[in-house]
């Protein structure tokens, strides 16, 4: 038992992280709801009740795993970029713009608006990693306000040139039905991005630990200057994490706009990179832990609407909750006195086992 | 004259600056302290949130501006705390802590909003107070400057009392040579008996307090409500001003000057018939173009360092 | 005589397990100065971080001034009268040194604010009554090393310190400053302090320690009178075995030069010239060793050979190839493998498992990689093969390198290096920090390598490192070679210090190459 959990201790840390973020969310809800029992039904089994909720778990899930694997990637590089939010939102715009001039079969069409998207989170992702990786500002400030660019852009883009005023709306023009990813289940709004999706977490997770870049990547986040001594052109890691990490969330943008609205439908930016560093920090930066990750959060998400639609408990509560999550999985030291009071044991157990350390 | 000139050359104008400038400069100074004692807060941005929501609806239902401002603070020190705790007490990273506390103030703002208005937008059905204005006799007479410094908001004013506080606590107190030291070398503070821990969390302290005030000048004198989300990213931009005024009282000050100035003439020039997306990313451009310029000045100040200081102290 | 300082039965586990000291009983007399020796590892910083109050002991009691004492924190030790001179110094590098000195103590004026004045004159004041001249005003980082460290000496005794503990001071001292500093411990010892010294120096041991401490795999072998102890006894007792201290004998007649530097040198980006007109060869077959108290150019010299510095002038030839924009990596490429100065910053990722370590400068090529994919299956038989060979002490190839002793994480980086047949090999401070068991193995591969026809370069601020595996010495200072010793036999440190500390130079030393 006691080796089960120092072997295991992030991943028993994440769960009862997990576990304390869902107790607080039932405290709240009794003391806020008039009818807490009918709320927290709601809240935990409602999205179980029907297909199209069941549905939006998925939905929801689906760009949330791409920005989250291109937090993770620039995670990994220990690049602090967190700039998937204006990644998704300018990809998309830009796309939206390419997939509504342009006309060609579905299956070049398809791949093509993807490309743009792609192309457009990774020089999105490129200004912050110059930045960074030629004149050391931080990247962090600099993605921050990189979203706030690429949010303004993004929208000077759709509503002064692909606005379409037949609409009622401030939204763009259509996209050719030669730019829609199907419908999968009827009822729902799931789409074949999902399965884009779960690929890029495969590609993700294979470049990242199977390949050369990937280990690149890696050891420059490890220690840089060991990277550097090594002969890793840290340079050009720096600044290829972020444009790949830029590229993975604009993909995510424009694949939702190609499942779901069909159009760009955004006047405020939808969040979805923020949700990405959450699902980044409870994966640990794995594209393989991020895909549950992100079907968590969903389904917590979800909650949140039912509970807003069916109760008196507003969906933000789970933005709270996910705060009070990410919190604790980074805490360090949380529960680390229990961990070190069992090494301390085993320790004592088969003494000098260990070098002694000066 | 060009009518952008016109309004530009207004006092109308540089009056605006400060007004502009006092919501970037509270929490600059605040990012300032976090700091100097290493450890950034970039959390200013939930910390002005929780306090400019504390502040409206405590003068709503106290009617008193005092237990709105004392509330607002305290709301603002208890941020910073949770900050300070799971940083310094369960090695939480900092920027990600700090993230979490963002979204935690944006999501509870909302929250409390909803549970206590019923309306998830804004709080424009309170009646909430603002802090009033101050005309000061001596400041309205001066020529020129006399319509621009004077009528602010008493806020505005503490504004730029704190850069002189500032100043006087880093440089003159006992408190601000161990907040230094902190920074510079934690293990030499450690080594004569300053909890390096106590220092770092009086700094984070330091932090919640300007930027509580930086959040309850934004919905009591800025405007005279509190709005959701309604920061606008303020408490990073605070970040881009302390780092380009390299932490330093006067450079803190005259970093937020020139936000506040970039972004009063992106207000102004929207009058004209420019796109408004436009001009509203002027701010957060210039803001990377100035972090581009500031970073090649650090950038070779921190070289002739790391070469001069080839010996290993400090690298424990 | 009455002990200052008393600890009986100590034990020290770490949370990772690691036992670091276990049993430990010993006394300090007053008015002494007491030396702890042992290899790195045995314990000696933890016993002296648990007198410090920075670790507190899970078993045992301390007694100071006969009075059983549990000490909390250094805020609490201070009080008692207890002063600590760490390894790396502990200063404020933007802060004067004034301020330094009354961080946690600092004068006051009208209640709140600093009293300027008053810390300059305190400064002066301690500074006058030990006999130690330090610049009051100025910043730290403006001054030299040895200065440095009198101000941390001077703090200690500011804070009314009757104990004063030394953590190894002498590391990063040249031998006249070494001298300087054992003064001014005698100096205190006269004047009624105890001082408690850290050391794995035999010679300075028995140069000034009354009473020896021996400490072994975390225990305390012996504590006796210095009086009648020879550096054989200590270092028996140290290693629990007898250790040569004689000169590895030079190989064959050194073959063709394989690394030649040219009019290097180096001016940063502030106009500071760092490197001037450097000259030398290092030829196929020797070892070169380069002298000098750190921080006279060493490191930009270093950086500038394997390619991680740039901006220099001048022409650096491997294997009679310029070198010059070229990449670290091309230059390994080469044929040229990097100890690094510092292993945990620049020789390894100490979060990333062993195999992960030993694939940094190799990963690409065609034997570990296909079609940018790794092969990991080769990638771990090699680094099986590389622990076995250089006698790693590690579970498997997949155990995190953090988790290694300090020796242990040497042998990770020289196995790394020497394993990639280079041509030239820069060996930075190749054994510091670590003990002597690992010490050896790494100069037995050093010299191997040499008579292998490999042409090495040795930079370390040990100097019976230094002399004892090099065939020729260049001495650098202030950036400049100011002495070349074309044989080691005969040189000893003393020899070598006047050039160290540029109160010599010998004209046109960095002109004169080898024939």
């Amino acid at each position: 038992m006691e080796r089960f959990v120092l072997k295991n201790f992030t991943l028993i840390r994440t769960v009862i992280a997990i576990l304390l973020g869902v107790a607080i969310s039932i405290i709240l809800i009794v003391v806020i709801s008039n009818s807490p029992g009918y709320s927290l039904k709601q809240f935990f089994l409602g999205q179980l009740l029907s297909r199209s909720r069941l549905g939006n778990i998925i939905e929801f899930a689906t760009p949330v795993i791409f920005t989250g694997i291109g937090i993770a990637i620039a995670f990994q590089a220990r690049q602090f970029n967190i700039g998937a939010e204006g990644a998704f939102y300018l990809s998309a715009a830009v796309a939206t713009a390419f997939a509504v001039s342009t006309s060609m079969p579905a299956i070049l069409h398809i791949p093509a608006i993807l490309i743009v998207a792609a192309l457009t989170g990774a020089l999105y992702g490129l200004i912050p990693g110059i930045l960074k990786a030629k004149l050391h500002a931080s990247e962090l400030v600099a993605s921050l306000m990189m979203n706030y660019v690429a949010y303004f852009l993004g929208l000077y883009l759709i509503n002064y040139h692909f606005r379409d005023k037949d609409a009622g709306f401030l939204v763009s023009f259509r996209l050719p039905e030669t730019a829609w990813l199907g419908q999968l289940v009827r009822g729902t709004r799931l789409h074949y991005g999902i399965f884009f999706a779960l690929i890029a977490a495969l590609l993700a997770y294979y470049f990242l630990y199977h390949t050369r870049l990937g280990y690149e990547i890696r050891t420059t986040g490890n220690n840089q200057s060991f990277a550097r001594f090594g002969g890793i052109n840290v340079v050009k890691i720096i600044i290829l994490s972020q444009m790949i990490g830029g590229a993975v969330a604009g993909v995510g943008g424009m694949n939702e706009v190609m499942g779901i609205h069909h159009r760009f439908n955004w006047q405020l930016s939808p969040g979805y990179g923020w949700a990405g560093v959450v699902v980044a920090i409870i994966g640990r930066n794995h594209p393989l832990l991020i895909v549950p990750a992100a079907l968590f959060l969903s389904y917590m998400n979800v909650g949140g609407q039912v509970l807003n639609l069916m109760s008196d408990v507003p969906s933000e509560l789970v933005a709270v909750i996910q705060a009070v999550i990410i919190i604790l999985i980074t805490a360090n030291a949380f529960l680390k006195q229990w961990k070190d009071r069992i090494t301390i044991r085993q320790a004592e157990r088969e003494e000098g086992v260990h070098e002694p350390a000066s | 004259m060009n009518p952008l000139l016109e309004s530009i050359f207004s006092p109308e104008f540089g009056y605006a600056i400060l007004r502009v400038m006092t919501p970037l400069l509270f929490p600059a100074i605040g990012v300032a302290f976090s700091e100097l004692a290493g450890t950034i807060n970039i959390a200013l941005e939930g910390v002005m949130l929780m306090s400019a929501f504390t502040g409206v609806i405590v003068s709503t239902y106290t009617g008193s501006l005092w237990l709105a401002l004392v509330c607002g603070i305290a709301a603002g020190l208890l941020m910073a705390s949770i900050l300070a705790y799971f940083h310094l007490r369960l090695k939480a990273n900092i920027i990600l802590g700090a993230v979490a506390l963002n979204m935690f103030a944006s999501g509870m703002t909302i929250f409390l909003l909803f549970i206590i208005t019923g309306d998830k937008g804004s709080t424009s059905s309170l009646a909430s107070l603002v802090f009033p204005e101050l005309e000061i006799p001596l400041l309205t007479s001066i020529p020129i400057l006399g319509p621009i410094i004077s009528g602010h908001n008493v806020l505005t004013y503490a504004a730029i009392l704190s850069v002189a506080f500032f100043y006087v606590v880093i440089f003159r107190t006992p408190l601000g040579l161990r907040i230094r030291a902190v920074g510079q070398n934690p293990h030499a503070a450690e080594s004569v008996g300053i909890n390096v821990n106590r220092i770092r969390w009086y700094a984070l302290l330091l932090s919640g307090f300007f930027g509580a005030l930086g959040g309850l000048y934004l919905s009591m004198g800025y405007v005279s409500w509190f709005s959701r989300d309604m920061t606008a990213g303020r408490g990073f931009i605070a970040v881009a001003a302390a780092t380009l005024g390299g932490n330093l009282p006067l450079g803190t000050f005259l970093a937020s000057l020139f936000f506040g100035f970039v972004n009063s003439i992106a207000i102004y020039i929207a009058a004209i018939n420019i796109p408004s997306e436009l001009i509203q990313l002027i701010p957060y451009a210039v803001t990377i173009i100035a972090l581009a310029v500031y970073s090649v000045r650090a950038a070779r100040r921190k070289r002739k360092r790391v070469d001069a200081e080839s010996a290993p102290e400090g690298s424990a | 005589m009455q002990n200052i300082l008393e600890v009986k039965d100590l034990l020290k586990v770490y949370p990772d397990g690691t036992i670091a000291n276990r049993e430990i009983s010993v006394a300090v007399e007053e008015n002494t100065i007491h030396a702890v020796v042992g290899e790195n590892g045995a314990g000696k910083s933890t016993l002296m971080k648990m007198i410090f109050g920075i670790e507190q002991p899970q078993e045992g009691r301390i007694f100071y001034r006969g009075t059983e004492t549990e000490i909390r924190n250094p805020h609490h030790a201070i009080s008692l009268g207890i002063g600590m001179v760490h390894q790396h110094l502990m200063l404020a590098p933007d802060l004067s040194v004034a301020e330094n000195m009354v961080l946690g103590v600092e004068p006051l004026r009208r209640t709140l604010f600093l009293d300027s004045d008053r810390m300059v004159r305190v400064t002066e004041q301690i500074s006058t009554e030990n006999g130690l001249a330090v610049p009051a005003r100025k910043k730290i980082r403006d001054l030299p090393i040895g200065v440095k460290q009198r101000v941390e000496i001077l703090k200690a005794l500011f804070r009314n310190a009757e104990l004063l503990i030394l953590d190894e001071p002498t590391a990063v001292l040249t031998p006249q400053e070494t001298e300087q500093l054992f003064k001014t411990l005698f100096y205190l010892k006269e004047n009624g302090k105890t001082i408690l010294f850290i050391s794995h120096k035999l010679r300075e041991v028995k140069q000034i320690a009354d009473r020896v401490t021996v400490m072994r795999d975390s225990r305390i072998v012996t504590t006796c009178d210095a009086e009648g102890l020879t550096e054989d006894d200590i270092a028996y007792l140290m290693v629990g075995r007898e250790i040569s201290h004689d000169r590895i004998p030079t190989g064959d007649a050194p073959g063709e030069v394989k690394l030649s530097v040219r009019d290097l040198s180096y001016v940063d980006d502030d106009g500071l010239p760092l490197l001037k007109q450097i000259n030398f060869d290092v030829r196929a077959g020797e070892i070169l060793g380069l002298a000098g108290v750190e921080g006279n150019g060493q490191t930009p010299l270093i950086n500038a050979l394997t390619g991680l510095l740039s901006g220099t002038k001048g022409e650096i030839k491997v294997t009679g190839e310029s070198i010059a924009a070229m990449s670290p990596r091309t230059i390994r490429e080469r044929g040229l493998s990097h100890v690094p100065e510092d292993r945990m910053e620049n020789g390894v990722a100490d979060v990333a498992t062993l195999e992960e370590n030993f694939i940094v400068d190799r990963y690409f090529k065609p034997r570990f990689s296909r079609w940018g994919r790794l092969l990991w299956r080769i990638i771990s038989e090699h680094s099986r093969d590389l622990i076995k060979r250089f006698n790693v002490l590690a579970r498997s190839s997949k155990t995190v390198v953090g988790s290694l002793s300090g020796g242990n994480i040497q042998k990770v980086v020289v196995a790394r290096e020497l394993s990639s047949d280079p041509t030239v090999i820069i060996a930075a401070q190749p054994t510091r920090g670590i003990d002597i068991g690992s010490e050896e193995l790494v100069h037995n591969l050093l010299k191997e390598a040499r008579d292998e026809g490999k042409a090495i370069f040795l930079v370390s601020a040990d100097l019976d490192e230094v002399l004892k595996l090099s065939t020729r010495v260049i001495v650098i200072y202030d950036g400049e070679i100011v002495k070349h010793f074309e044989t080691t036999d005969g040189v000893t440190g003393p020899d070598l210090g006047p050039y160290m500390l540029g109160v010599k130079r010998e004209e046109g030393a960095g002109g004169t190459i080898r024939p």
